[in-house]
Protein backbone atom coordinates (compact mmCIF):
# COMPACT_ATOMS: atom_id res chain seq x y z
CA UNK A 1 0.00 0.00 0.00
CA UNK A 2 2.82 2.07 1.15
CA UNK A 3 4.62 1.43 -1.73
CA UNK A 4 1.54 2.31 -4.47
CA UNK A 5 1.08 5.54 -2.49
CA UNK A 6 5.24 6.63 -2.86
CA UNK A 7 4.68 5.60 -6.91
CA UNK A 8 1.89 7.33 -7.35
CA UNK A 9 3.51 10.23 -5.84
CA UNK A 10 7.05 9.16 -8.04
CA UNK A 11 4.40 9.30 -11.23
CA UNK A 12 2.72 12.95 -10.95
CA UNK A 13 6.95 14.48 -10.30
CA UNK A 14 7.35 12.47 -13.56
CA UNK A 15 4.66 14.13 -15.09
CA UNK A 16 5.55 17.34 -13.92
CA UNK A 17 8.85 17.14 -15.13
CA UNK A 18 7.58 16.17 -18.14
CA UNK A 19 5.33 18.72 -18.77
CA UNK A 20 6.97 21.88 -20.70
CA UNK A 21 6.40 24.29 -17.69
CA UNK A 22 8.29 21.75 -15.90
CA UNK A 23 10.84 21.42 -17.98
CA UNK A 24 11.88 24.84 -19.36
CA UNK A 25 11.64 26.19 -16.31
CA UNK A 26 13.86 24.09 -14.47
CA UNK A 27 16.16 23.77 -17.35
CA UNK A 28 17.04 27.97 -17.74
CA UNK A 29 17.14 27.94 -14.08
CA UNK A 30 19.59 25.67 -13.79
CA UNK A 31 23.19 26.13 -13.53
CA UNK A 32 23.98 24.59 -17.35
CA UNK A 33 20.68 25.78 -18.68
CA UNK A 34 21.14 29.23 -17.71
CA UNK A 35 24.50 29.48 -19.51
CA UNK A 36 22.39 28.34 -22.81
CA UNK A 37 20.12 31.49 -21.77
CA UNK A 38 23.06 33.60 -21.89
CA UNK A 39 25.19 32.38 -24.64
CA UNK A 40 21.78 31.90 -27.52
CA UNK A 41 20.66 35.95 -26.21
CA UNK A 42 24.23 37.04 -26.43
CA UNK A 43 24.33 35.47 -29.75
CA UNK A 44 21.32 36.80 -30.81
CA UNK A 45 22.50 40.65 -29.57
CA UNK A 46 26.37 39.86 -30.80
CA UNK A 47 24.57 39.22 -34.50
CA UNK A 48 22.10 42.94 -33.59
CA UNK A 49 25.40 44.70 -32.43
CA UNK A 50 27.19 44.13 -35.50
CA UNK A 51 24.10 44.53 -38.41
CA UNK A 52 23.59 47.74 -36.52
CA UNK A 53 27.14 49.05 -36.59
CA UNK A 54 27.61 47.97 -40.45
CA UNK A 55 24.02 50.09 -41.17
CA UNK A 56 24.93 53.22 -39.27
CA UNK A 57 28.32 52.99 -40.69
CA UNK A 58 26.49 54.37 -44.04
CA UNK A 59 26.92 57.63 -42.42
CA UNK A 60 30.08 57.45 -44.17
CA UNK A 61 28.47 57.40 -47.63
CA UNK A 62 26.35 60.81 -46.55
CA UNK A 63 23.01 61.82 -46.24
CA UNK A 64 21.09 60.13 -49.10
CA UNK A 65 22.62 56.75 -48.41
CA UNK A 66 21.68 56.99 -44.11
CA UNK A 67 18.81 58.79 -44.63
CA UNK A 68 17.69 56.20 -47.26
CA UNK A 69 18.49 53.18 -44.75
CA UNK A 70 16.53 54.42 -42.56
CA UNK A 71 14.12 55.02 -44.04
CA UNK A 72 13.64 51.06 -45.57
CA UNK A 73 14.37 49.99 -42.22
CA UNK A 74 10.88 52.08 -41.17
CA UNK A 75 8.87 51.22 -44.01
CA UNK A 76 9.02 47.41 -42.99
CA UNK A 77 6.59 47.96 -40.88
CA UNK A 78 5.24 44.92 -39.25
CA UNK A 79 8.61 43.00 -39.91
CA UNK A 80 10.70 45.64 -37.66
CA UNK A 81 8.26 45.33 -34.76
CA UNK A 82 9.13 41.56 -35.03
CA UNK A 83 12.58 42.35 -34.99
CA UNK A 84 12.59 44.69 -32.08
CA UNK A 85 10.23 42.50 -30.10
CA UNK A 86 13.16 39.25 -30.45
CA UNK A 87 15.73 42.18 -29.58
CA UNK A 88 13.57 42.94 -27.07
CA UNK A 89 13.22 39.49 -25.50
CA UNK A 90 17.51 38.52 -25.87
CA UNK A 91 18.00 41.75 -23.98
CA UNK A 92 15.56 40.78 -21.06
CA UNK A 93 16.65 37.02 -20.83
CA UNK A 94 20.22 38.53 -21.21
CA UNK A 95 19.81 40.62 -18.48
CA UNK A 96 17.57 38.61 -15.89
CA UNK A 97 19.46 35.25 -16.36
CA UNK A 98 23.06 37.50 -16.00
CA UNK A 99 21.88 39.16 -12.94
CA UNK A 100 20.37 36.48 -11.38
CA UNK A 101 23.83 34.15 -11.95
CA UNK A 102 25.45 37.56 -10.62
CA UNK A 103 23.68 36.48 -7.68
CA UNK A 104 24.12 32.84 -6.95
CA UNK A 105 27.62 33.03 -7.64
CA UNK A 106 28.13 35.79 -4.79
CA UNK A 107 25.91 33.65 -2.51
CA UNK A 108 28.20 30.27 -3.34
CA UNK A 109 31.68 31.98 -1.61
CA UNK A 110 29.92 33.74 1.65
CA UNK A 111 33.09 34.63 2.70
CA UNK A 112 35.81 35.49 0.67
CA UNK A 113 39.62 34.59 0.40
CA UNK A 114 41.79 37.05 1.72
CA UNK A 115 44.60 36.63 -0.74
CA UNK A 116 43.50 34.86 -4.66
CA UNK A 117 45.58 34.67 -7.45
CA UNK A 118 44.30 34.36 -10.84
CA UNK A 119 46.42 31.78 -12.97
CA UNK A 120 43.99 32.30 -16.41
CA UNK A 121 40.79 34.71 -16.13
CA UNK A 122 41.21 38.07 -16.77
CA UNK A 123 39.79 41.42 -15.81
CA UNK A 124 37.41 41.34 -18.84
CA UNK A 125 35.70 38.02 -17.67
CA UNK A 126 35.23 39.57 -14.05
CA UNK A 127 33.81 42.13 -15.27
CA UNK A 128 30.91 41.24 -17.09
CA UNK A 129 27.56 41.92 -14.56
CA UNK A 130 29.54 45.23 -14.41
CA UNK A 131 30.42 46.42 -18.09
CA UNK A 132 27.33 44.85 -18.58
CA UNK A 133 24.60 47.01 -16.31
CA UNK A 134 26.84 50.20 -17.63
CA UNK A 135 26.09 49.31 -21.23
CA UNK A 136 22.19 48.39 -20.59
CA UNK A 137 22.43 52.43 -18.63
CA UNK A 138 23.64 53.55 -21.81
CA UNK A 139 21.49 51.61 -23.93
CA UNK A 140 18.75 53.80 -22.31
CA UNK A 141 20.63 56.64 -23.00
CA UNK A 142 21.03 55.89 -26.78
CA UNK A 143 17.22 54.95 -27.22
CA UNK A 144 16.16 58.30 -25.40
CA UNK A 145 18.96 59.82 -28.05
CA UNK A 146 18.65 58.52 -31.45
CA UNK A 147 15.23 56.31 -31.37
CA UNK A 148 12.87 58.10 -29.48
CA UNK A 149 14.10 61.48 -29.48
CA UNK A 150 13.79 62.65 -25.83
CA UNK A 151 17.08 64.11 -25.28
CA UNK A 152 17.34 66.07 -28.27
CA UNK A 153 14.01 66.74 -29.87
CA UNK A 154 14.82 69.36 -32.23
CA UNK A 155 17.42 67.08 -33.56
CA UNK A 156 14.86 64.27 -34.18
CA UNK A 157 12.58 66.46 -35.88
CA UNK A 158 15.27 67.40 -38.42
CA UNK A 159 13.73 66.25 -42.02
CA UNK A 160 15.99 66.12 -45.39
CA UNK A 161 15.09 67.60 -48.94
CA UNK A 162 13.71 64.52 -49.97
CA UNK A 163 10.83 64.84 -46.45
CA UNK A 164 12.74 62.12 -44.61
CA UNK A 165 13.28 61.90 -40.89
CA UNK A 166 17.08 63.19 -41.27
CA UNK A 167 18.90 60.31 -39.26
CA UNK A 168 21.72 61.74 -40.59
CA UNK A 169 21.87 65.60 -39.61
CA UNK A 170 20.93 64.13 -35.96
CA UNK A 171 23.51 61.81 -35.51
CA UNK A 172 26.02 64.44 -36.78
CA UNK A 173 24.61 66.92 -34.69
CA UNK A 174 24.61 64.71 -31.70
CA UNK A 175 28.49 63.65 -31.88
CA UNK A 176 29.69 67.22 -32.53
CA UNK A 177 28.85 68.04 -28.71
CA UNK A 178 32.26 66.52 -27.27
CA UNK A 179 30.13 65.26 -23.86
CA UNK A 180 27.76 62.92 -25.99
CA UNK A 181 30.47 61.53 -28.33
CA UNK A 182 32.84 60.62 -25.07
CA UNK A 183 29.89 58.82 -23.31
CA UNK A 184 29.71 56.70 -26.89
CA UNK A 185 33.12 55.96 -26.77
CA UNK A 186 33.46 54.87 -23.25
CA UNK A 187 30.33 53.12 -23.46
CA UNK A 188 31.67 51.60 -26.69
CA UNK A 189 35.26 50.77 -24.85
CA UNK A 190 32.77 48.64 -22.41
CA UNK A 191 30.84 46.68 -25.20
CA UNK A 192 33.96 45.87 -26.64
CA UNK A 193 35.24 44.35 -22.96
CA UNK A 194 32.17 42.44 -22.53
CA UNK A 195 32.10 41.10 -26.04
CA UNK A 196 35.84 39.63 -25.95
CA UNK A 197 34.92 37.79 -23.41
CA UNK A 198 30.80 37.00 -23.68
CA UNK A 199 31.86 36.42 -27.97
CA UNK A 200 34.43 33.27 -26.74
CA UNK A 201 32.52 32.08 -23.99
CA UNK A 202 29.36 31.30 -26.07
CA UNK A 203 31.24 28.97 -27.41
CA UNK A 204 31.88 26.68 -24.34
CA UNK A 205 28.67 27.59 -23.04
CA UNK A 206 26.88 26.29 -26.21
CA UNK A 207 29.19 22.83 -25.26
CA UNK A 208 31.36 23.89 -28.47
CA UNK A 209 34.86 23.22 -27.73
CA UNK A 210 36.99 21.10 -29.63
CA UNK A 211 40.62 20.91 -30.12
CA UNK A 212 40.70 22.10 -33.66
CA UNK A 213 38.76 25.01 -33.51
CA UNK A 214 39.57 26.20 -29.66
CA UNK A 215 41.86 28.46 -30.88
CA UNK A 216 39.81 30.21 -33.20
CA UNK A 217 37.16 30.62 -30.61
CA UNK A 218 39.64 31.84 -28.35
CA UNK A 219 40.24 34.91 -31.10
CA UNK A 220 36.62 35.55 -32.13
CA UNK A 221 35.31 37.26 -28.73
CA UNK A 222 38.72 39.43 -28.78
CA UNK A 223 38.14 39.94 -32.54
CA UNK A 224 34.87 41.08 -32.24
CA UNK A 225 35.23 43.03 -29.08
CA UNK A 226 38.26 45.44 -31.35
CA UNK A 227 35.83 45.33 -34.51
CA UNK A 228 32.28 46.88 -32.44
CA UNK A 229 34.76 49.29 -30.29
CA UNK A 230 36.60 50.68 -33.52
CA UNK A 231 33.85 50.52 -36.00
CA UNK A 232 31.17 52.09 -33.56
CA UNK A 233 33.54 55.10 -32.14
CA UNK A 234 34.87 55.93 -36.03
CA UNK A 235 31.59 57.45 -36.23
CA UNK A 236 31.97 60.13 -33.38
CA UNK A 237 35.74 60.80 -34.21
CA UNK A 238 35.16 61.05 -37.65
CA UNK A 239 31.93 63.93 -36.61
CA UNK A 240 34.67 65.71 -33.74
CA UNK A 241 37.56 65.54 -36.16
CA UNK A 242 35.42 67.20 -38.90
CA UNK A 243 35.41 64.15 -41.20
CA UNK A 244 32.09 63.45 -41.67
CA UNK A 245 30.40 67.43 -42.25
CA UNK A 246 26.73 68.61 -41.93
CA UNK A 247 24.58 68.47 -44.34
CA UNK B 1 65.30 28.91 4.70
CA UNK B 2 63.13 31.47 6.63
CA UNK B 3 59.39 32.04 5.79
CA UNK B 4 56.49 33.67 7.65
CA UNK B 5 53.18 31.91 7.48
CA UNK B 6 49.92 33.72 7.68
CA UNK B 7 47.26 30.86 8.33
CA UNK B 8 43.79 30.73 8.58
CA UNK B 9 42.69 29.63 12.47
CA UNK B 10 38.93 28.58 13.18
CA UNK B 11 38.11 26.93 15.96
CA UNK B 12 34.97 25.43 15.01
CA UNK B 13 32.08 26.47 11.96
CA UNK B 14 30.40 28.43 14.62
CA UNK B 15 33.23 30.41 15.70
CA UNK B 16 35.16 33.53 13.71
CA UNK B 17 38.38 32.95 12.17
CA UNK B 18 41.84 35.02 11.32
CA UNK B 19 45.23 34.56 9.96
CA UNK B 20 47.95 34.06 12.61
CA UNK B 21 51.47 34.78 11.89
CA UNK B 22 54.25 32.41 12.26
CA UNK B 23 57.41 32.96 11.68
CA UNK B 24 59.58 30.12 10.60
CA UNK B 25 63.54 29.55 10.68
CA UNK B 26 65.55 26.49 9.47
CA UNK B 27 62.73 25.34 7.21
CA UNK B 28 64.78 22.95 4.84
CA UNK B 29 64.39 23.38 1.59
CA UNK B 30 63.34 19.64 0.68
CA UNK B 31 60.71 19.67 3.52
CA UNK B 32 57.15 19.43 2.04
CA UNK B 33 54.78 21.81 2.59
CA UNK B 34 52.87 19.70 4.67
CA UNK B 35 56.02 18.46 6.35
CA UNK B 36 56.80 22.15 7.13
CA UNK B 37 53.30 22.46 8.98
CA UNK B 38 54.06 19.09 10.60
CA UNK B 39 57.17 20.57 12.52
CA UNK B 40 55.23 23.90 12.93
CA UNK B 41 52.44 21.58 14.55
CA UNK B 42 55.26 20.01 17.01
CA UNK B 43 56.48 23.16 18.13
CA UNK B 44 52.88 24.65 19.08
CA UNK B 45 51.96 21.15 20.36
CA UNK B 46 55.30 21.42 22.78
CA UNK B 47 53.93 25.22 23.72
CA UNK B 48 50.47 24.01 24.84
CA UNK B 49 49.31 25.77 21.64
CA UNK B 50 46.71 23.98 19.39
CA UNK B 51 48.07 22.71 16.47
CA UNK B 52 46.61 24.16 13.03
CA UNK B 53 44.36 21.45 11.80
CA UNK B 54 44.44 20.21 8.44
CA UNK B 55 43.35 17.26 6.29
CA UNK B 56 46.01 14.97 4.95
CA UNK B 57 45.83 11.42 4.23
CA UNK B 58 48.40 9.64 1.14
CA UNK B 59 50.80 12.67 1.08
CA UNK B 60 51.33 10.93 -1.98
CA UNK B 61 49.23 13.09 -4.74
CA UNK B 62 46.39 10.93 -4.83
CA UNK B 63 43.40 11.10 -2.58
CA UNK B 64 42.70 14.91 -2.80
CA UNK B 65 42.50 16.12 0.93
CA UNK B 66 45.58 18.21 1.30
CA UNK B 67 43.20 21.22 0.63
CA UNK B 68 44.65 24.29 1.15
CA UNK B 69 44.95 27.81 -0.59
CA UNK B 70 48.43 28.76 -0.52
CA UNK B 71 49.30 32.45 -1.37
CA UNK B 72 45.71 32.59 -3.45
CA UNK B 73 46.33 29.06 -5.20
CA UNK B 74 45.00 26.16 -4.39
CA UNK B 75 47.30 23.58 -3.59
CA UNK B 76 50.26 26.65 -4.10
CA UNK B 77 51.75 27.94 -7.36
CA UNK B 78 53.25 24.78 -9.02
CA UNK B 79 51.13 23.33 -11.75
CA UNK B 80 49.53 19.95 -11.42
CA UNK B 81 51.16 19.39 -8.02
CA UNK B 82 48.64 18.65 -4.68
CA UNK B 83 50.10 20.25 -1.41
CA UNK B 84 51.82 17.02 -0.09
CA UNK B 85 54.03 16.83 -3.41
CA UNK B 86 54.57 21.13 -3.10
CA UNK B 87 58.36 21.49 -1.74
CA UNK B 88 59.80 24.42 -0.08
CA UNK B 89 62.14 24.88 -2.72
CA UNK B 90 58.85 26.21 -4.72
CA UNK B 91 59.10 29.41 -2.45
CA UNK B 92 62.03 31.92 -2.31
CA UNK B 93 63.74 32.50 0.89
CA UNK B 94 62.27 35.12 3.39
CA UNK B 95 58.84 34.64 1.78
CA UNK B 96 55.46 35.33 2.89
CA UNK B 97 52.88 32.85 2.34
CA UNK B 98 48.83 33.02 3.06
CA UNK B 99 47.54 29.75 3.85
CA UNK B 100 43.24 30.01 3.72
CA UNK B 101 40.88 26.80 3.27
CA UNK B 102 38.98 26.37 0.92
CA UNK B 103 36.27 29.27 0.29
CA UNK B 104 32.44 27.89 -0.98
CA UNK B 105 29.17 27.91 0.57
CA UNK B 106 28.90 24.33 -0.46
CA UNK B 107 32.20 23.89 1.85
CA UNK B 108 32.23 24.70 5.03
CA UNK B 109 34.91 25.09 7.15
CA UNK B 110 35.16 22.31 9.06
CA UNK B 111 38.64 23.37 11.92
CA UNK B 112 41.40 25.74 10.67
CA UNK B 113 42.00 24.74 6.76
CA UNK B 114 39.70 21.66 6.95
CA UNK B 115 36.58 22.15 5.09
CA UNK B 116 33.55 19.67 4.87
CA UNK B 117 33.55 18.09 0.97
CA UNK B 118 30.60 16.36 1.85
CA UNK B 119 28.52 17.86 -0.84
CA UNK B 120 30.94 16.05 -3.46
CA UNK B 121 29.75 12.43 -2.09
CA UNK B 122 25.90 13.81 -2.18
CA UNK B 123 26.77 14.35 -5.89
CA UNK B 124 28.22 11.30 -6.86
CA UNK B 125 24.99 9.69 -5.68
CA UNK B 126 23.38 10.96 -7.76
CA UNK B 127 24.47 8.72 -10.51
CA UNK B 128 28.28 9.39 -10.34
CA UNK B 129 28.31 5.25 -10.63
CA UNK B 130 27.16 2.43 -13.00
CA UNK B 131 24.05 0.48 -12.02
CA UNK B 132 25.16 -3.65 -12.50
CA UNK B 133 22.95 -6.43 -11.15
CA UNK B 134 25.45 -8.29 -9.00
CA UNK B 135 26.61 -11.58 -10.10
CA UNK B 136 29.53 -13.62 -11.61
CA UNK B 137 31.92 -11.16 -12.78
CA UNK B 138 32.00 -10.19 -16.93
CA UNK B 139 35.22 -11.75 -19.22
CA UNK B 140 37.72 -9.80 -20.05
CA UNK B 141 37.45 -7.84 -23.39
CA UNK B 142 33.89 -8.77 -23.68
CA UNK B 143 32.96 -5.22 -24.32
CA UNK B 144 35.47 -3.60 -26.70
CA UNK B 145 36.59 -0.51 -25.86
CA UNK B 146 38.78 1.33 -28.07
CA UNK B 147 41.99 3.06 -26.70
CA UNK B 148 40.77 6.14 -27.43
CA UNK B 149 37.58 5.94 -25.23
CA UNK B 150 39.93 4.87 -22.31
CA UNK B 151 41.95 7.15 -22.65
CA UNK B 152 39.68 9.89 -22.20
CA UNK B 153 37.50 8.26 -19.87
CA UNK B 154 40.96 7.52 -17.69
CA UNK B 155 41.40 11.31 -18.07
CA UNK B 156 38.48 12.43 -16.63
CA UNK B 157 38.94 9.82 -14.27
CA UNK B 158 41.80 11.17 -12.50
CA UNK B 159 40.19 13.35 -10.58
CA UNK B 160 40.62 13.04 -7.17
CA UNK B 161 37.63 14.80 -5.73
CA UNK B 162 39.84 17.42 -4.02
CA UNK B 163 37.86 20.33 -4.70
CA UNK B 164 40.86 22.48 -6.17
CA UNK B 165 38.61 23.37 -8.97
CA UNK B 166 35.52 25.18 -6.44
CA UNK B 167 38.20 26.54 -4.46
CA UNK B 168 39.37 28.43 -7.89
CA UNK B 169 36.58 29.21 -9.16
CA UNK B 170 35.69 33.06 -9.05
CA UNK B 171 32.29 31.59 -8.65
CA UNK B 172 32.93 28.57 -6.21
CA UNK B 173 31.71 26.38 -9.30
CA UNK B 174 31.99 22.53 -9.14
CA UNK B 175 31.25 22.09 -12.91
CA UNK B 176 35.00 20.57 -13.47
CA UNK B 177 34.26 18.01 -10.76
CA UNK B 178 30.95 16.95 -12.02
CA UNK B 179 32.06 16.80 -15.75
CA UNK B 180 34.53 14.61 -15.32
CA UNK B 181 32.91 12.73 -12.74
CA UNK B 182 30.02 12.31 -15.79
CA UNK B 183 32.73 12.29 -18.46
CA UNK B 184 34.53 9.35 -17.09
CA UNK B 185 31.00 7.29 -17.33
CA UNK B 186 29.90 8.94 -21.19
CA UNK B 187 33.06 7.83 -22.61
CA UNK B 188 32.53 4.29 -21.63
CA UNK B 189 29.96 1.85 -23.44
CA UNK B 190 29.27 0.70 -19.57
CA UNK B 191 28.25 4.55 -19.15
CA UNK B 192 25.68 4.51 -21.65
CA UNK B 193 21.69 3.59 -20.81
CA UNK B 194 22.57 6.19 -17.97
CA UNK B 195 24.43 8.72 -19.74
CA UNK B 196 21.71 11.59 -19.50
CA UNK B 197 19.81 10.87 -16.65
CA UNK B 198 23.11 11.04 -14.95
CA UNK B 199 24.34 14.04 -16.10
CA UNK B 200 20.78 15.99 -15.46
CA UNK B 201 20.63 14.67 -11.61
CA UNK B 202 23.92 15.05 -10.86
CA UNK B 203 23.96 18.85 -12.10
CA UNK B 204 20.71 19.45 -10.16
CA UNK B 205 22.56 18.27 -6.77
CA UNK B 206 25.49 20.37 -7.76
CA UNK B 207 23.27 23.48 -7.91
CA UNK B 208 21.07 22.24 -4.90
CA UNK B 209 24.49 22.22 -3.15
CA UNK B 210 25.14 25.96 -3.14
CA UNK B 211 27.61 25.52 -5.96
CA UNK B 212 28.16 28.39 -8.05
CA UNK B 213 27.47 28.58 -11.89
CA UNK B 214 29.88 28.09 -14.14
CA UNK B 215 31.42 31.61 -15.81
CA UNK B 216 34.13 29.72 -18.37
CA UNK B 217 37.09 31.59 -16.62
CA UNK B 218 39.20 28.66 -16.37
CA UNK B 219 40.64 29.00 -13.23
CA UNK B 220 39.23 25.39 -12.39
CA UNK B 221 41.83 23.79 -15.32
CA UNK B 222 44.77 25.80 -14.06
CA UNK B 223 44.33 25.17 -10.25
CA UNK B 224 43.27 21.20 -11.01
CA UNK B 225 46.43 19.04 -9.68
CA UNK B 226 45.47 16.44 -12.14
CA UNK B 227 44.84 18.63 -15.26
CA UNK B 228 41.54 17.68 -16.06
CA UNK B 229 40.25 19.80 -19.28
CA UNK B 230 37.75 22.15 -18.84
CA UNK B 231 36.34 20.60 -22.53
CA UNK B 232 34.60 18.15 -20.29
CA UNK B 233 32.22 21.27 -19.02
CA UNK B 234 31.83 22.13 -22.36
CA UNK B 235 30.55 17.96 -23.15
CA UNK B 236 28.65 17.98 -20.06
CA UNK B 237 26.90 20.94 -21.26
CA UNK B 238 25.60 19.49 -24.80
CA UNK B 239 24.94 16.29 -22.19
CA UNK B 240 22.84 18.44 -19.82
CA UNK B 241 21.19 20.15 -22.81
CA UNK B 242 19.91 16.84 -23.84
CA UNK B 243 18.62 15.34 -21.10
CA UNK B 244 16.42 18.64 -20.19
CA UNK B 245 15.12 19.24 -23.45
CA UNK B 246 15.20 15.78 -25.25
CA UNK B 247 15.20 12.94 -22.81
CA UNK B 248 12.03 12.67 -21.31
CA UNK B 249 11.65 11.45 -17.56
CA UNK B 250 10.38 8.52 -16.23
CA UNK B 251 8.97 6.94 -13.33
CA UNK B 252 12.16 3.61 -13.10
CA UNK B 253 11.80 0.79 -10.83
CA UNK B 254 9.60 1.53 -7.85
CA UNK B 255 11.81 1.10 -4.93
CA UNK B 256 9.53 -1.57 -2.77
CA UNK B 257 8.02 -4.74 -3.88
CA UNK B 258 4.53 -4.60 -5.88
Amino acid sequence: MASTVANDANLAKVAKQNHAMGWVRGFVTSSIGAKYVMAASGLALVGFVLVHMVGNLQVFLGWEKLNAYAAFLKSTGSLLWVARIGLLVAVLAHIVSGLRLAYLNKQARPVRYRKQTSMHTNVFARTMAVSGLIVVAFIVYHLLHFTLGVTNPADYALEDPLGRHDVYSMVVRGFQQPLVSASYIVAMALVGMHLSHGATSMFQSLGLNHPKYNSLFSKVGPAIGVLVFLGNISMPVAVLLGFIQPR
Amino acid sequence: MNITLHVWRQKSAREPGKLVTYKRGDVSPDMSFLEMIDVLNEELAAKGEEPIAFAHDCREGICGSCSMMIDGMPHGPQDLTTTCQLHMRTFKDGAEITVEPWRAAAFPVVKDLIVDREAFDRIIQQGGFVSVNTGNAQDANAIPISKEAADKAFEAAACIGCGACVAACPNASAMLFVSAKVAQMAELPQGQPERYRRAKKMVDQHDAEGFGACRNHYECEAACPKGISVRYIAQLNRDYLKASVAVAEHAGRSSGPG
